[in-house]
């Protein structure tokens, strides 16, 4: 090759790597190419096959990532409109984040959404809808509250298995922890009552009547005394040695239940399908799920929102409507556990009379639509999912013995202020 | 006649420009992928600018990085960033002279030992993260269980500052050291065997030999890959992202005990959208990263024979 044909290629070359990486969303053989960006388990991988089925001329394909790079790798493809799934689920805890910048997604009122909007709970709705009424997401599920809990753990304490004198056992978080004091004088070495301060206390934080955030968006977590006793309670347990000091969603607490590390593990819906996943089937039956301490409560739950930077918009549209419809969602609390966000369904005889065969057939059913019921939803503000990552630090510095309760507590505090 | 004169003159122009034309795409891609990236990190920070919403940027011109140096934050992941460099960089170099040293004797089968020593390096660093994080576990990691063995107790890697630096350490270290012992080993057997005969004659050890002929004549690779080894060892970032993996990877720790200078910019980034002081980190992050390898350089300079 002659020098400057060498020269030419190699800036063609050049040119050509920069222009890469802009991907055209047509598959072969005509078919429109969706794509479905997940977290965790949302119990999708059955609906996917059966929507492609009915629609010939679409093709999905779904990735999932872990709950933290899931929203940071949303965040960073919004950022250069590039990048995005056509489907992108967002979780609660970043919703208000995603939904300041309303114009990053499809406004689904545009396509349909405000037909659609009776199907939802009215609060879940308004939760991913912009200050200026755009609805950037449909909602997926709710993190209504239980206790997951080892029969056979508490059992071999001296404290009943049954579910429902469990719950007995723990009207209030007060109760739940003086029971875990019992637990743990006849537990054996290296077996503690719950999985981790964080976990605890993220259930009564979202049990309380404000979070971390007042209704104009003030951060109030410093002065909101629920939060600050149950803060002070989950310490107490902690520094009772009640805490396998494990921070959920991580690999070591994954461990923690095939190795059968905690009794009790904080339930939203969800987790259901995790300790199923991390557990394995080895544990089966011996989990069992019964009502949360307190009453009532919400943590996590997602929604499916359609980035503009997608070249489906419309047919990825269709799918997250289909995904979120009432027959969907049905499945879904069915397969993975996940709890529907429509309140049609808490009427449904096939879903109250649900029972869950992995957790010893725990009516889940009837438990989390109760949960679903009783749950006064609580305003989340903006960056109430960072927020609640700095709360879990402050609680695992306790845990780790680097700061004491009120030190890392007023660390926590000035931290979230900044 | 015109003809001749025409190819001349070609052979002319190719002789002087075609030259350009050789190093044009080093520097095209350059231009693309290093410098611009770099003017532009530099414009944002000037910027008070959200990650998600840069048509609302306002200019504020040295605003984030009067932020940044009154923030006790960014300066404890600079600490933790020299530490970090330090413990990283010296037993690297040091390692790495050693290998070499033991790869350069005839030992049977020694291509494929020196092959072996750059495996760890061709390994991804998310699956070497992944994997030591878990040897580093606090109940079930394989070194707690070792330390174990001999009656110490068990430690929480993750939660101290020095358990979670060493450990951090441990990865790079692991996986960097063949690279530069190979880049070692090439230039040892550069070094002609005369001096180490003439060396022996006059009844020097294999230890003098080493320290006194060896080394001082491995000084340019040594300042190269003195380097080398600190620009990337004062950016990491996958290594202290996933040893805590979950929903507070980006904090480096619950006290950010292991949070580096690139993870704080991650964090502020891509957690917090703060774009514009981010980028700040980053500009001070480079100078900085300048100024150690000056360093470095400066000490490396001193090697010298007696």
């Amino acid at each position: 090759m002659r020098p400057k044909a060498l020269a030419l290629g190699c800036a063609v070359m050049a040119t050509a790597l920069v222009l890469s990486g802009c991907g055209s969303g047509t598959a072969s053989g005509g078919k429109t190419k969706l794509t479905i960006g997940l977290f965790g388990n949302f119990g999708y991988a059955e609906l996917l096959k059966e929507y492609a089925a009915a629609h010939p001329d679409v093709e999905i394909s779904d990735r999932t990532a872990s709950y933290s790079d899931h929203h940071k790798n949303l965040a960073a493809h919004l950022a250069t409109s590039s990048g995005a799934a056509d489907i992108e689920a967002v979780d609660t805890g970043y919703v208000n984040q995603f939904k300041a910048t309303p114009d990053k997604f499809v406004d689904l009122n545009t396509k349909g959404g405000d037909q659609l909007k009776d199907r939802w709970l009215p609060w879940k709705w308004e939760a991913s809808l912009s200050k200026d009424g755009k609805q950037i997401g449909y909602g997926t599920d709710i993190g209504g509250l239980a206790i997951c809990y080892r029969r056979d753990l508490l059992q071999n304490a001296g404290l009943p298995a049954d579910r429902d004198q469990v719950a007995a056992l723990w009207p209030t978080w007060k109760d739940f922890m003086a029971a875990g004091k019992k637990f743990q004088e006849k537990a054996p070495e290296g077996v503690k009552w719950f999985d981790g301060g964080p976990t605890v206390l993220n259930a009564i934080v979202g049990q309380a009547s404000t979070g971390y955030y007042d209704k104009t968006d003030k951060i109030v977590v410093g002065e909101n005394k629920e939060i600050k006793d149950g803060w002070d309670l989950v310490v107490d347990g902690v520094n009772s040695g009640l805490s396998s000091k494990l921070l959920y969603s991580t690999p070591v607490w994954n461990t923690g239940f095939k190795q059968g590390q905690f009794a009790t593990v904080t339930c939203p819906a969800w987790q259901m399908a995790k300790i199923k996943d991390q557990a394995g089937p080895e544990a089966a039956g011996k989990w069992d799920v019964t009502s949360v301490p307190g009453g009532g409560g919400n943590w996590g739950g997602s929604y499916l929102t359609v980035p503009k930077s997608g070249k489906n918009v419309d047919k990825a549209v269709e799918l997250a409507a289909w995904l979120t419809a009432p027959e969907q969602q049905a499945k879904v609390f069915k397969s993975a556990g996940l709890l529907p966000s429509i309140p049609k369904l808490y009427e449904d005889p096939s879903i109250i009379d649900y029972k869950n065969p992995y957790f010893n057939d725990a009516p889940i059913g009837k438990l989390f639509t109760d949960a679903a019921k009783k749950l006064n939803p609580q305003y989340q503000g903006p960056k109430a999912g960072d927020i609640q990552t700095a709360i879990g630090n402050a609680m695992q510095r306790v845990e780790q013995g680097k700061q004491n309760g009120e030190e890392s507590w007023k660390q926590f505090v000035g931290d979230v202020q900044k | 006649m015109v003809l001749m004169d025409k190819t001349a003159r070609r052979h002319r122009w190719d002789a002087k420009f075609a030259p350009y034309g050789y190093v044009a795409p080093y520097f095209l891609i350059f231009g693309v992928f290093g410098l611009f990236p770099l003017l532009y990190t530099i414009w944002v920070s000037l910027q008070d600018r959200n990650l998600l919403e840069s048509d609302a940027a306002t200019f504020v011109w040295f605003d984030n990085y009067a932020k940044l140096m009154a923030d006790p934050y960014f300066w404890n992941s600079m600490g933790n960033t020299l530490s970090l460099w330090l413990l990283t960089t010296v037993p690297q170099i040091l390692f790495a002279l050693f290998i070499a040293q033991l790869l350069n004797r005839k030992v049977r089968t020694r291509t494929l030992f020196r092959m072996g020593v750059i495996l760890p390096n061709i390994t991804s660093v998310a699956a070497v993260t992944i994997i030591f994080a878990q040897l580093f576990g606090r109940d079930f990691g394989l070194f707690n269980w070792v330390l174990g063995l001999f009656g110490a107790g068990q430690i929480d890697w993750q939660a101290g500052t020095a358990s979670s630096h060493i450990a951090i350490a441990v990865m790079v270290v692991w996986r960097w050291t063949g690279y530069h012992a190979l880049i070692f080993l090439a230039s040892m057997q550069a070094i002609s065997p005369t001096l180490y005969e003439a060396a022996t004659l006059d009844g020097a050890s294999g230890r003098q030999q080493f320290w006194r002929i060896t080394v001082p004549l491995l000084r340019p690779q040594i300042i190269f890959t003195t380097i080398i080894a600190t620009t990337g060892n004062m950016r990491l970032l996958a290594e202290p992202l996933l040893f805590n993996p979950g929903a507070a990877a980006a904090t480096g720790g619950s006290d950010r005990q292991f949070q580096t200078a690139a993870l704080y910019l991650y964090e502020q980034g891509f957690t917090k959208y703060d774009f514009g002081y981010s980028s700040s980190i980053a500009v001070v992050l480079a100078i900085a990263t300048v100024i150690v390898a000056g360093i470095g350089y400066l000490v490396t300079k001193r090697i010298r024979t007696e």
